[in-house]
């Protein structure tokens, strides 16, 4: 996600970093690229005339060119103008004092709204609350099934009223359901409109208006153009909005719109959707996502990740059987599981400081190989999960005919579990202790803090 | 010009009107009213460019065209050259739609998520059904929810045949029963709806990649026609988007959907210019009869109607 705005970015700062003086030459050149990095990033036209404005007086500044180290000056105050453009600090949903919490999206045809809905609801439901969704779209061909089949799989309640041309009625009845059983938040699903579409405007003025909803959440798909800001603004002066959730960030869209449409509006940007799995919806954080784009990494994201993947007990569990070498095959299935619930692997590179330095980004993430590793442990017995040392040739036929594998694979994955054995026991030895050790030790130092 | 094609221009400029409205009675304004190409002047000309999502290096690429031209064009109006510098990109890049080479002739629809793709099919099998051509619609989007449903629906709407599986089917599997079922039937064309995915998830464009080859295993040289929908209110990935799929799967042509929000055209330039391949069909409104041959004269026509026409 904004990978290529940030190779460029890099690509200018970095020299800028290395050059010992500098003058405004030097830095209005910088600028002048830098402007058409944010341009071909799709950042609107406007926006970025003031970001470069405001960095451009900051930067050529004397404090700036007389410094010791001019180009990380420079660098400092892109960062932090990237932070403010982005809205500052984090923003939350608040939680009304009177429940239900009524959430109403809105947005464009094709925007992410009903996935986005469904993954609202599956984070509210992991959050230990009895989250509904409300299928208010009575414009689309089956958008009611869709949000149906998500609210199934989830989980998690759905109303809907197959008969109904109305979108307020149907939230009307929602409600009366929602409060008999309790069930918050509310969240309502409205069907997609353009913003110059007068009648289907004034239909979600009317909704707003009847419903009252807490929390109007604008849906934008982050590849949009120059028109994000239009379009955001039509929505925000009409109908009126409070937030904004950016959809489609896993893609290889420079994410102008996400720098854009919080400037224009003045409203926060509160999630971003980064696939279409249902669990892929992260909070947004400016800081950390200038960080991202300037290539400083985010591992504070990357450490909640593994947080939220590992409890405490598993961590010390795992930690006392590296120590006594009784870390088995079982437990290594365990850890990849773990890994592959944080979320796509190249998702997670990216949060590692300098990883683009390292040329890890390049990297071939082929998740499939998860599986297969996962496949071929499933198909041992227990007791070959436990000692790994007694599959013999006949054991690993067996084991890559029921993984739908072939006996190299399984000598592979046999052969790299005896190698990392074999290092934990090194580092042991080194005396090192554990530190810096297996995955799990990491984690559990932060959990301690 | 037949009131049909005069109708249809009002249309499309009014689809365009907010187009036409920022973009060109900007620059007319600013062309006619300041003769000598200043450098505000082009400043604000670039500015105007890429709001409307023509990108940094088309619009450069415009404005050196317009420079060039207009030293030499001193008594041509100057919106007159800029028109003819864009209608240049675009015509370079033109080739019309034609499914009548092939029995079946067969169609495959790709993109990602939430361009369109569903509403194209529809629209398209809508149109040849009209002009009797019989149409049998494929539903390979097997992923999303719902998805197999609104075709139905659409399909059932247009009285047309859908071939469909159970979700989370293999999208392959049903493109060779679709196509087994279109060959018994003496089905003229086939329209293959394929499931919403980003350009840069290998395993999902090689998915399509197994779907192309099942359709060329069947019918030799399908499929005929192999288009990338893309919304008109994407910015630039859209250019990204056209030269992944065109490089994985090899695309014959776009269909350019929602073009009757605001801000538009843009991109059309870019991608003509960028990428050669032809737009053939644009999408100008929700109904089912809103989707339109793309034809560059036309199109820069409606782009440069003038407002008094009563938009």
């Amino acid at each position: 996600m904004l990978d290529n705005l940030s190779d460029k970015l890099q690509g200018i700062l970095k020299r800028l970093r290395g050059q010992g003086k500098l003058t405004e030459k030097n830095i209005g050149e910088a600028l002048k690229e830098v402007r058409i990095a944010l341009l071909e990033a799709d950042v609107n036209y406007k926006v970025v005339k003031g970001f470069i404005e405001r960095i451009s007086s900051k930067a050529v500044g004397e404090e700036v060119l007389k410094s010791l180290t001019p180009g990380q000056q420079v660098i400092k105050i892109v960062h932090q103008e990237l932070i403010d453009l982005m809205g500052g600090h984090q923003s939350k949903i608040q939680m009304p004092p009177n429940p239900p919490l009524v959430i109403m999206m809105v947005g464009l045809q094709g925007s992410g709204k009903t996935t986005t809905a469904g993954k609202l609801a599956s984070m509210f439901k992991k959050d230990g609350r009895r989250p509904m969704l409300v299928a208010a779209d009575v414009q689309r061909p089956a958008a009611r099934d869709q949000l149906k089949v998500l609210a199934d799989s989830l989980g998690v309640d759905c109303f809907l009223d197959h008969s109904a041309d109305r979108a307020e009625r149907v939230c009307r009845d929602a409600f009366k359901i929602a409060e008999k059983n309790g069930m918050n938040p509310v969240i309502i699903d409205t069907a997609g409109r353009l913003h110059v579409d007068k009648e289907l405007m004034d239909e979600l003025v009317q909704i707003k208006k009847k419903i009252l909803p807490h929390e109007v959440i604008l849906v934008a798909d982050a590849m949009t153009g120059q028109d994000a800001v239009t379009m955001a603004q039509e929505f925000d002066q009409k109908v009126g909005i409070d937030s904004i959730i950016l959809t489609k960030m896993d893609g290889d869209a420079r994410g102008g719109a996400a720098l854009s449409i919080r400037e224009v509006t003045g409203k926060p940007v509160k999630f971003i959707g980064t696939g279409e799995k249902l669990d892929l919806l992260e909070p947004f954080f400016p800081d950390r996502m200038a960080s991202r784009i300037l290539g400083m990494g985010d591992l504070l994201s990357l450490i909640e990740k593994a947080q939220n993947a590992y409890t405490q007990e598993e961590a010390i569990e795992l930690e006392k059987k590296l120590q006594k070498d009784s870390y088995t095959l079982e437990d290594f299935r365990q850890q990849l599981r773990q890994v592959k619930s944080m979320g796509p692997l190249e998702q997670l590179i990216k949060m590692i400081p300098g990883a683009s330095k390292m040329g890890l980004q390049t990297l071939d993430m082929d998740e499939s190989n998860f599986v297969r590793l996962e496949a071929i442990i499933d198909s041992m017995t227990p007791q070959e999960r436990r000692n790994y040392q007694i599959i013999n040739a006949s054991r690993k036929k067996r084991i890559a005919l029921g993984s739908g594998t072939n006996v190299q694979d399984v000598s592979r994955l046999l052969n790299q579990f005896h190698l990392m054995k074999k290092n934990i026991k090194r580092i042991k030895k080194m005396g090192f202790g554990m530190g810096g050790g297996g995955f799990g030790m990491g984690i559990r130092r932060f959990k301690r803090r | 010009m037949s009131e049909n094609k005069q109708n249809w221009i009002k249309r499309l400029a009014h689809g365009l009107s907010k187009t036409h409205n920022s973009l060109i009675k900007r620059i007319d304004a600013l062309l006619w009213n300041r003769p000598n190409l200043s450098p505000e002047l082009i400043e604000e000309l670039e500015e105007t460019l890429i709001l409307a999502d023509c990108g940094v290096q088309t619009s450069s690429l415009i404005i050196t065209r317009l420079k060039e031209r207009y030293e030499n064009e001193r008594d041509v109006p100057s919106c007159d050259i800029l028109k003819a510098v864009i209608l240049e990109i675009l015509q370079k890049a033109y080739a019309p739609l034609n499914t009548a080479s092939f029995k079946p002739f067969v169609m495959m629809v790709l993109g990602v998520n939430g361009v369109g793709k569903t509403t194209t099919i529809a629209k398209m099998a809508n149109r040849l059904t009209d002009q009797g051509r019989h149409v049998i619609l494929i539903a390979g989007d097997t992923f999303r929810a719902a998805a197999i449903e609104q075709l139905q629906i659409w399909a059932d709407s247009i009285n047309v045949k859908l071939i469909k599986h159970q979700i989370g089917s293999d999208p392959s599997a049903v493109v060779f029963d679709g196509i087994q079922a279109a060959r018994t039937r003496g089905t003229d064309c086939v329209i293959v709806d394929t499931a919403g995915r980003l350009h840069t998830k290998k395993n999902l464009v090689a998915e399509l990649e197994k779907m192309k080859k099942v359709m060329g295993r069947e019918i030799q040289g399908a499929p005929h026609e192999t288009l990338l929908v893309l919304d008109a209110t994407t910015g630039q990935n859209a250019i990204q988007q056209a030269r992944e799929f065109h490089q994985k799967i090899g695309l014959t042509g776009i269909a350019l959907t929602k073009l009757d929000g605001t801000a538009k055209g843009g991109i059309i330039i870019s991608i003509a210019n960028e990428l050669s391949i032809p737009v053939k069909l644009i999408g100008i409104g929700e109904g089912i009869d809103d989707l339109r041959d793309f034809d560059p004269h036309l199109f820069v026509d409606a782009l440069f109607e003038e407002s008094e026409a009563g938009f």
